[in-house]
């Protein structure tokens, strides 16, 4: 591998962890706070991606401001997010925070195979692409190699804004250390006073508006096809089972980890592009059951 | 209590018969039970699970796995025994199901669910990208074998398929009914509900679990070779995502905890699927996710509580009935 | 006599709760230890480190002269040491004579997948179990629809289900009612007696204390403070004071 191709595939890996990361940062988020993992996320990052190709097609078709194209993405991801979100945690987790978990893993499964469907009977199957506000962006030079400012520098930003401003947000401000209460000791909380159905509404919807956010940011990148989103969830949830179940940071770094093996697979054995980020999971867990960051809970007997 | 085992024994005979019989009054439902069964065989795999409280997401990949290896052994012995494509394709999934099932057991609910997941997506994807082994995304052409070396026209073959079949859904139903009823069967409730209590009884919650996993691969193996028979074709799509998910959602809706369950759940979930698929090919997986909703929220137990609600209704009728 | 059980400076921190502090404990074969302290002085986690639910950070447990130190509880069982919780730890969807039999799978292992477990021939043996804790009307019914005190009752009998040569008890008796508790802690005793069970059990009751053990060890704040025979640990002042709260 020449040193070009390797910073080629570094510069890939990077993009592609950031997206990843958004998404498995959602996921992870909600899991600690409601202790379900929702397997209808990958949707969320699906639908996201679909609503933003078709407002940057729809910008693109109407001849406004090229530019608008960036507040659309956004748009895309925070309307999936608040109402999608919304719907399905009030008519539905509401309903199974207290069954079995096995029930809970049926019912976010079964929502999981609506959306896919919803997505085919929107869009349909034939592939999406809209590539605009990567075009718009144009290229960077980086030692030799022209390479989108989208991916280059766009992606990775995002990706770090989200982190920080998680933090500070978890850290900060009432609703973050709320959140982080749940977390940690839920009966302790809701004995304290807090509402913990709020809590929920609020951790289900911003965790859902980050996958959007992620597949927003995803489409003007890829082509949009159906099941995207089953890749989705089983690639982030790799990203959350290597960080450790509630890792915020090590998301980033788990997210990195699968970036970069995938896109160095990509030059190195592309047959197996698919089954890297799933090698680095199992070698992990095999090491390490609760993930890199994560700890273990013991039951109180 | 004894009345009504016996009669749930004479209700599932008397059903056996009518399948048993139904080729012979309709033929063109030969190849639909048939299939039915085969996918009963696979769903009673991820029953057995279910008692332990685990929903694999990925368990269509030992279908594939045993519909695939049996393939490949038939074309190796140019079309190859019944007995032998068989037996090849139950084994490999063993084996398979023991490598698999020693990493997976370690964990449960959502991590063994997806766990389970992502080895399926991994299969999935190397049918597809190895096509010059397993024919890519159109498949491999499964070879008629012959019995017992004698070679068979279609219709012999189809027929002794199905009554093969038909054979083993009810000898492998009754076996891992009396497995579930035994004390190993029981511990996989057991961890459900226990896992301490079990590990402070001496017992390895990882050991019942992978006889269960096991199990459960070869029931699904078993249903993968005569999908593929059956079809004269395998593709990477049956180890698709979608397919476990098939799996899961006819657990369910035939009763979890129930062997009958499974195959009562394949027959009318085959039956709906040849006639309801043609009119709802677009909104199928959407269909299926909202009847496991309601299913989930509302009816917990499945088509079997359904059924043992109404004879208890009708049982209590007739006794205060003068 | 060489001890059963010998625990040497077992150490162990949750956060910056010491819960274990150099534990140094010998339990001589047969005999009947009493552990009483306040709540939070690390009694339950002491059972959790002998039967391997938790890792010491430092220090060891010995059994029979073998270090089990961080062996997985189902390993140290299967040498002898069976244990009741402070929580009681039952198979919910299961009977209590369910619960019982897949001790008794456990213990023979009965594992044959073609035998049902109710043609266990320790059915009987099972259900006296359940009749000397004074719980045998219960066989039938579901545990998860059970109240506390006979849960906990059943949770003694499915330690006992396991014929142990050690018997760890957490608490036994909290949430029965004090008409029963002598009876069945009589009953139970006896039972220990004759099978020369060696038994430690975590008592909060000063009379069952005095009543039923050959020792008494008194923990606080992770450490073993005093051991010593019930008059002498009842009798002493710093142990009034802390423990029986006179
Ligand atoms: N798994 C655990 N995680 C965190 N803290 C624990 C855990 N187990 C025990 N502790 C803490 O250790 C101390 C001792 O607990 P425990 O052994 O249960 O006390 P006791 O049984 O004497 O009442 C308590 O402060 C308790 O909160
Ligand atoms: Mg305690």
């Amino acid at each position: 591998m020449t040193p070009q191709l390797a910073l080629l595939a570094t510069l890939d890996g990077i993009a592609y962890a950031a997206l990843v990361f958004m998404v498995a940062v959602g996921l992870t988020m909600i899991f600690g706070v409601m202790r379900i993992l929702n397997v209808a996320h990958g949707s969320f990052y699906a639908i996201g991606a679909y609503s933003a190709a078709s407002i940057v097609l729809g910008l693109t078709a109407a001849g406004m401001n090229p530019w608008l194209v960036f507040p659309g993405l956004l748009l895309a991801a925070v309307g999936v997010g608040a109402v999608l979100g919304t719907l399905i945690e009030r008519l539905l987790l509401t309903r199974i925070y207290t069954k079995e978990p096995v029930l809970q893993l049926l019912v976010t499964f079964a929502v999981f195979m609506i959306l896919e469907d919803v997505q085919r009977l929107v869009w349909g199957v034939r592939p999406y692409f809209a590539a605009e506000p990567v075009y718009l962006l144009g290229n960077v030079q980086v030692v030799g190699i022209f390479y989108t400012a989208y991916q280059l520098i766009l992606l990775p930003t995002v990706a770090l804004l989200v982190l920080v401003g998680l933090r500070l947000f978890l850290r900060r401000t009432l609703s973050g250390r709320l959140i982080v209460a749940v977390t940690e000791d839920r009966e302790m909380a809701t004995a304290l006073g807090i509402n913990a159905g709020r809590v929920f509404l609020l951790t289900f919807v911003l965790g859902s508006t980050l996958a959007a956010l992620g597949g927003a940011l995803a489409s003007p990148t890829t082509s949009l096809v159906p099941g995207i989103g089953a890749d989705m969830i089983v690639l982030s949830f790799a990203v959350v089972a290597i960080a450790g179940l509630g890792q915020v940071e090590g998301a980033a770094i788990a997210a990195l980890m699968i970036g970069l093996g995938r896109s160095f697979a990509v030059y190195v054995m592309p047959e197996l592009e698919v089954v890297v980020p799933y090698l680095v999971m199992v070698i992990v867990l095999l090491i390490r059951p609760e993930g890199l960051f994560g700890v273990v809970e013991r039951r109180r007997i | 209590m004894t009345q009504l085992s016996w009669l749930h024994r004479t209700v599932i005979l008397a059903l056996a018969l009518g399948v048993a019989v139904m080729p012979t009054l309709y033929p063109w439902s030969q190849v639909l039970l048939t299939l039915a069964l085969a996918k009963g065989l696979a769903v009673l795999g991820v029953v057995v699970l279910l008692q332990a409280g685990q929903v694999s997401f990925g368990h269509a990949m030992f279908v594939a796995i045993g519909a695939y290896s049996a393939t490949f052994l038939g074309r190796a012995l140019g079309g190859g025994d019944l007995v032998v494509v068989l037996l090849g394709g139950v084994l490999t999934s063993v084996a398979f199901g023991l490598v698999i099932g020693v990493f997976v057991v370690r964990y449960r609910y959502i991590f063994f669910g997806m766990l389970n997941l992502a080895f399926s997506m991994v299969l999935f994807s190397l049918l597809e990208k190895f096509f010059h082994i397993t024919g890519g995304s159109d498949g491999l052409r499964v070879l008629r074998p012959t019995l017992f070396g004698q070679s068979l026209d279609r219709a012999t073959f189809e027929g002794i398929l199905f009554y093969l079949t038909l054979a083993l859904a009810l000898g492998l139903g009754w076996l891992v009914h009396r497995y579930l009823q035994s004390p190993l069967g029981q511990a996989l409730s057991a961890v459900k509900s226990n896992e301490t209590r079990l590990e402070y009884l001496g017992v390895s919650a990882r050991h019942v679990l992978l006889v269960g996993y096991v199990v459960s691969a070869a029931l699904c193996g078993l249903g993968g070779v005569i999908i593929g028979l059956v079809q004269g074709l395998v593709t990477p799509e049956l180890g698709y995502w979608v397919r476990s998910g098939e799996l899961v959602f006819i657990a369910i809706l035939g009763g979890a905890s129930n062997v009958t369950g499974a195959f009562a759940g394949a027959l009318v979930f085959e039956v709906v699927r040849t006639y309801a698929a043609a009119f709802a090919a677009n909104i199928w997986q959407m269909i299926l996710g909202g009847v496991l909703l309601l299913i989930v929220l509302f009816a917990p137990g499945g088509l079997i509580a359904l059924y043992g609600n109404s004879v208890k209704k009708l049982f209590a009728r007739t006794r205060t009935e003068p | 006599m060489s001890p059963l059980l010998r625990v040497e400076d077992v150490h162990i921190r949750f956060g910056g709760v010491v819960a274990a502090d150099g534990v140094y404990l010998d339990l001589e074969p047969g005999e009947s230890l009493a552990i009483i302290g306040p709540n939070g002085a690390g009694k339950t986690t002491f059972l959790n480190i002998c039967t391997g639910y938790l890792k010491p950070t430092a220090g060891r447990v010995l059994f029979e002269g073998n270090d089990i130190t961080g062996q997985p509880p189902r390993a140290i069982v299967r040498l002898g040491i069976a244990r009741a919780f402070q929580i009681p730890q039952l198979f919910l969807e299961h009977s209590v004579l369910d619960n019982m039999l897949i001790a008794a799978a456990a213990r023979t292992r009965a594992w044959n997948p073609f035998r049902a477990m109710v043609a266990l021939p320790e059915r009987a043996e099972m259900i006296g179990l359940l009749r000397q804790l004074g719980v045998a009307d219960t066989a039938e019914q579901r545990v998860d629809g059970l109240p506390e005190g006979v849960r906990k009752l059943v949770d003694v009998a499915l330690a006992l289900a396991l014929k142990p040569r050690l018997l760890l008890l957490d608490e036994p008796t909290s949430g029965v009612s004090s008409s029963e508790k002598f009876q069945i802690m009589d009953a139970l005793v006896q039972a220990l007696k004759n099978q020369a069970v060696t038994s430690v059990f975590v008592e909060h009751d000063m009379e069952m204390v005095s009543r039923y053990a050959h020792r008494v060890a008194v923990w606080n704040g992770g450490r073993v403070q005093m051991v010593g025979t019930p008059a002498d640990v009842l009798a002493d002042a710093d142990v009034r004071r802390d423990v029986v709260g006179i």
